[in-house]
């Protein structure tokens, strides 16, 4: 047997495409927010009104990977931001968005004015943590109905983050939620990452997300 | 299931132009304990990545990295099993992952010339 050094990393490839979609991102002063969760835990319905909140004031883009509808992308059009949506399938069914797959999403995607663009990436805690997209910040929803235990069963996506919505805070008189557990889990993975408790029903707790996302936003340019 | 094709990927890129029908016995990989790769299911996804390919006898062979991290208060290193990412020296929580992240190919095996592969590839 002879052994052969490689030394690479698996994920170069995806890197290299990464760091261009950033380069593509600074010229067109456009701020990527990278949004992910489990199935289910509300990033659409948090991204649709996160959309008609600031739209007036920031013009957006949204981008939408899904593993075989366009159920999410029909409900973000509604927004009036142009959309594009990626059906994972056609990528071999891919459980999360890779850089390329996003470059080519981009091209299709009508920029011109936009000042963000939002990608809403496919339902898994686990995968999209790994995939670079060239995004600005990277954003984890966490419903309270998932439980407690989430960020301590996926501390990769909450160590790479940089902001968390703990969403549906609407339905905690019907639960048995432990919200100190629950921000203790997350603060146990990152000290100091931003929590936001929101609900995207209700609209409570939206006020200041959507400052310190405008904030984000204004601070590139 | 994407990280198993580009394993099995750049392991045919690595194979030498000289080397006739090579077949890979092993793949040598890191891969930290930071990462979204669950060692059992790679295995699980490289076995159907690997079929038809010069990898299909193929067996991974991981070695997993400890999580690191560095203090950002007091410069301490830990070693962390579970959270918190919390620095074991003074307690502090701004802290910076410096190992656990990895997840490289290291080196393939090739098997030698005389163990003659018999099936046919394209
Ligand atoms: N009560 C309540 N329900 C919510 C809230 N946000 C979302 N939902 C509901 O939760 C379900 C899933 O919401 P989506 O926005 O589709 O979740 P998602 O994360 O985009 O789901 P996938 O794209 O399939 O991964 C829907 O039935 C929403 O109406 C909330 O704040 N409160
Ligand atoms: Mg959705
Ligand atoms: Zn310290």
């Amino acid at each position: 047997m002879t052994e052969i050094k490689v030394v690479r990393k698996v994920l170069d490839a995806n890197d290299t495409v990464a760091a261009q979609n950033r380069k593509l991102f600074a010229e067109k002063g456009l701020f990527v927010i990278n949004v992910m969760s489990s199935p289910g835990s509300g990033k659409t319905a948090v991204l649709e009104r996160t959309l008609v909140e600031i739209g007036g004031e920031i013009p957006s883009a949204v981008i939408v990977g899904d593993i075989c509808t366009t159920n999410d992308a029909d409900r973000l059009a509604r927004t009036g931001a142009p959309v594009v949506q990626i059906n994972t399938d056609e990528f071999g069914g891919d459980c999360h968005l890779a850089a390329h797959v996003v470059a080519e999403a981009v091209s299709r995607l009508d920029l011109s004015g936009a000042r963000l663009l939002v990608v809403e990436n496919v339902g898994n805690l686990v995968c999209p943590a790994e995939f670079d997209i060239g995004e600005d910040i990277r954003c984890v929803v966490l419903s309270v109905t998932e439980g407690e235990d989430k960020p301590l069963k996926y501390p990769l996506m909450f160590r790479v983050c940089d902001v968390a919505l703990l969403n549906k805070i609407d339905l905690i008189p019907h639960l048995d939620f432990d919200r100190e557990a629950i921000i203790a889990n997350i603060r146990a993975i990152d000290q100091g990452m931003p929590i936001f408790e929101i609900s995207a029903r209700t609209a409570e707790g939206f006020a200041p997300w959507l400052e310190w996302l405008k904030e984000k936003v204004k601070s590139k340019s | 299931m994407g990280i198993a094709i580009r394993i099995v990927e750049i392991a045919i890129s690595a194979i030498p132009p000289d080397i006739e029908d090579a077949r890979i016995e092993r793949v040598n990989l890191k891969v930290g304990r930071l990462t979204a790769v669950v060692p059992e299911s790679l295995r699980f996804c490289f076995n159907i990545a690997s079929s038809d390919t010069p990898l299909a006898s193929a067996s991974l062979e991981i070695e997993e990295t400890p999580i690191v991290i560095e203090c950002g208060e007091c410069g301490a290193e830990t070693t962390i099993e579970r959270p918190p990412f919390a620095c074991s020296e003074c307690g502090g929580g701004k802290v910076t992952v410096v190992s656990g992240r990895e997840l490289d190919i290291l080196s393939i095996e090739v098997a030698d010339p005389e163990v003659e592969a018999v099936e046919g590839r394209e």
